[in-house]
């Protein structure tokens, strides 16, 4: 764990989800859910591919609504807020999503300063100046800018995608997937990113990943979600909570072998069936 | 909370009772979410200027990109209108008014119609397909995680190039079918150049024109709604996609044929109550 981590500020979640279910038509995906971001911590969201990680970031980020339930932003029920303080409170929340959704029809250096221009009254230089930062620090050569996303590898999209996020310095960053379909060399680069976003500034990092090296060295506390069509009736979606360490060490054969990446259980249920 | 309320899975629609319900909550949210849509343009219209960076090119693409089809099919319109007229008015011996036929219902019904056609056929689906492919990408997330109003910012812009660029995508398709109807009727039917335009002349009356063109304004601020509602409600993968375009098409083409007949009665009676309107054009 890194030597900069700010101890989390237990008394106040900066984002709850309180109860919270949501499914797709016939579909349920989340099953009352409850879940607390303290203020400065790392938390890593875990889980099989399909168990609903992405929609669980989309409710945290209220861009999606739940189906039942709240979500609080610093306490407060983002139901009950108004456009305009949503529209400004989501400025401080930066969002990486899983494909990297870069505008297609603007070039990356417009896709980077796209929440600076639409929010900020910034004159271009100083835009200039933040964008190429950012894409150095994710790894892009400056060439790169004035490319569009399709003329862009999936792993430099994904990059490109970060520096987005990371343009606007929001307190909250949600990462989901920041590694995957990147090199190892890349990886660790991102994982760096992670980590130096928090030690620069009091950031709350969210995390979804399926690179457990990226769980060792970012995770302040792990969260493990069970796909709700095996899950006990009675029992959490959220079967495992605490560090990684206590991750790696769970007595939970379901928590002990998805860390590990055994798949000796799921395999004779997939034959079975 | 109000997507469960609404059931939205066919396991909800298990008898005739279930599925008339469901019929009648899905028309009634179709329609609140249309309304909705529509107001949220309309104030995204009256409060925000969209940046010329994002304007250009959709104005590029909606009016000078047109222009080659629209070009053709007029010019088609106009020698179709001639050749499937003149035998009918040489039955009657009546074929010197050959102009006023064809240029009436260039002007009146088939310019407007021609262009807004081709609009939502060229513009509307490719618009569908283009929100709709936002959304399936996450783009449309990213817009709204970025502070940016989605419908606004994505919707205003194309509303915008669409009602103001139709009026001239109709006269363009009125004056080419003009020219490739009088160049048929004078070179291959054989009529005299003057009586054709003698004939148009004093048919065509200025609210002729100008109907046409309003009504255009409004098939072109249908287009762009429907296209865009579609796009937005897109489903999932490339199938949804491709539906979402379909649909547009077929939903702004219905309601473009139904304003249409709707804006021709109003200025039918409109004209039956000023009749000063029907003055000559020159
Ligand atoms: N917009 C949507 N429409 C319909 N179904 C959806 C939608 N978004 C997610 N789902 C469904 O919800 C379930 C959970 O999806 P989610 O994207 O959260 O999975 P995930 O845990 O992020 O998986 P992965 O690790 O593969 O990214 C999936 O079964 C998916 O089919
Ligand atoms: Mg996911």
């Amino acid at each position: 764990m890194s030597e900069n981590f700010t101890p989390p500020d237990e008394s106040s979640p900066i984002i709850e989800l309180r109860g919270c279910s949501r499914g797709f038509g016939a579909m349920q995906v989340l099953r009352d859910i409850s879940l607390n971001v303290y203020r400065g911590e790392t938390l890593v969201l875990i889980g099989e591919s399909g168990c609903g990680k992405s929609v669980t970031t989309k409710l945290l980020a209220n861009l999606l609504e739940p189906s039942s339930g709240e979500v609080f932003w610093n306490g407060q029920p983002v139901s009950q807020m108004s456009a305009e303080q949503m529209r400004k409170d989501r400025l401080k929340l930066g969002y990486l999503f899983q494909g990297g959704a870069m505008f297609d029809s603007l070039s990356v250096y417009e896709n980077v300063v796209f929440g600076l221009r639409e929010n900020r009254k910034m004159s271009e230089a100083d835009m200039r100046e933040i964008a190429f930062t950012r894409l150095r620090e994710v790894g892009l050569p400056a060439s790169a800018a004035q490319k569009f996303p399709s003329e862009l590898s999936g792993g430099m999209r994904k990059r490109a995608a970060l520096a987005r996020a990371l343009a606007m310095s929001p307190e909250i960053i949600i990462y989901d997937e920041p590694t995957t379909g990147l090199d190892p060399i890349m990886s660790d680069v991102i994982n760096e990113l992670i980590l130096q976003a928090r030690s620069a500034r009091p950031v709350t990092s969210i995390v979804v990943t399926h690179d457990m090296t990226t769980v060792k060295r970012v995770a302040t506390r792990v969260v493990m979600l069970f796909p709700l069509a095996r899950l006990p009736q009675n029992e959490s979606q959220i079967i495992f909570e605490g560090t990684a360490e206590q991750a790696f060490n769970h007595p939970d054969e379901r928590v002990h072998d998805f860390v590990h990446g055994i798949s000796g259980k799921r395999l004779q249920e997939l034959f079975a069936a | 909370m109000a997507s469960s309320l609404l059931g939205n899975s066919p396991t909800d629609r298990t008898t005739p009772i279930h599925w008339l319900g469901w019929m009648l909550l899905t028309s009634v949210r179709t329609v609140g979410d249309a309304a909705i849509f529509t107001s949220t343009v309309a104030l995204g219209l009256a409060t925000r200027r969209s940046r010329s960076a994002i304007l250009w090119p959709i104005f590029y693409e909606i009016g000078c990109r047109s222009m080659p089809v629209i070009l053709i099919t007029g010019g088609f319109i106009g020698m179709v209108l001639a050749v499937q007229s003149f035998d009918q008015l040489a039955a009657i011996g009546l074929q010197s008014r050959l102009g006023s036929v064809v240029n009436v219902s260039l002007v009146k019904e088939l310019g407007p119609v021609l262009a807004a056609t081709m609009l939502a056929g060229r513009v509307g689906s490719a618009m569908a397909a283009e929100i709709g492919t936002m959304k399936v990408t996450e783009q449309i997330d990213a817009l709204q995680a970025l502070g940016a109003n989605p419908v606004m910012f994505l919707v205003c812009p194309r509303f915008l190039a669409c009602v103001l660029l139709i009026p001239a995508l109709t006269l363009l398709a009125d004056g080419i079918g003009m020219l490739s109807g009088w160049y048929l009727s004078v070179q291959v039917l054989g009529i005299s150049s003057h009586l054709y335009w003698f004939y148009s002349d004093s048919y065509i009356t200025s609210l002729d024109i100008i109907s046409g063109v309003i009504k255009s304004i409004f098939f072109g601020g249908a287009i762009a709604l429907v296209a865009c509602h579609r796009g937005f409600h897109c489903s999932s993968g490339a199938e949804g996609v491709g539906r979402a375009a379909t649909e547009a098409f077929v939903c702004s083409f219905i309601l473009v044929l139904a304003m249409d007949f709707l804006l021709g009665v109003f200025f039918i009676q409109l004209q039956h109550l000023l009749p000063s309107l029907r003055s000559p054009l020159l």
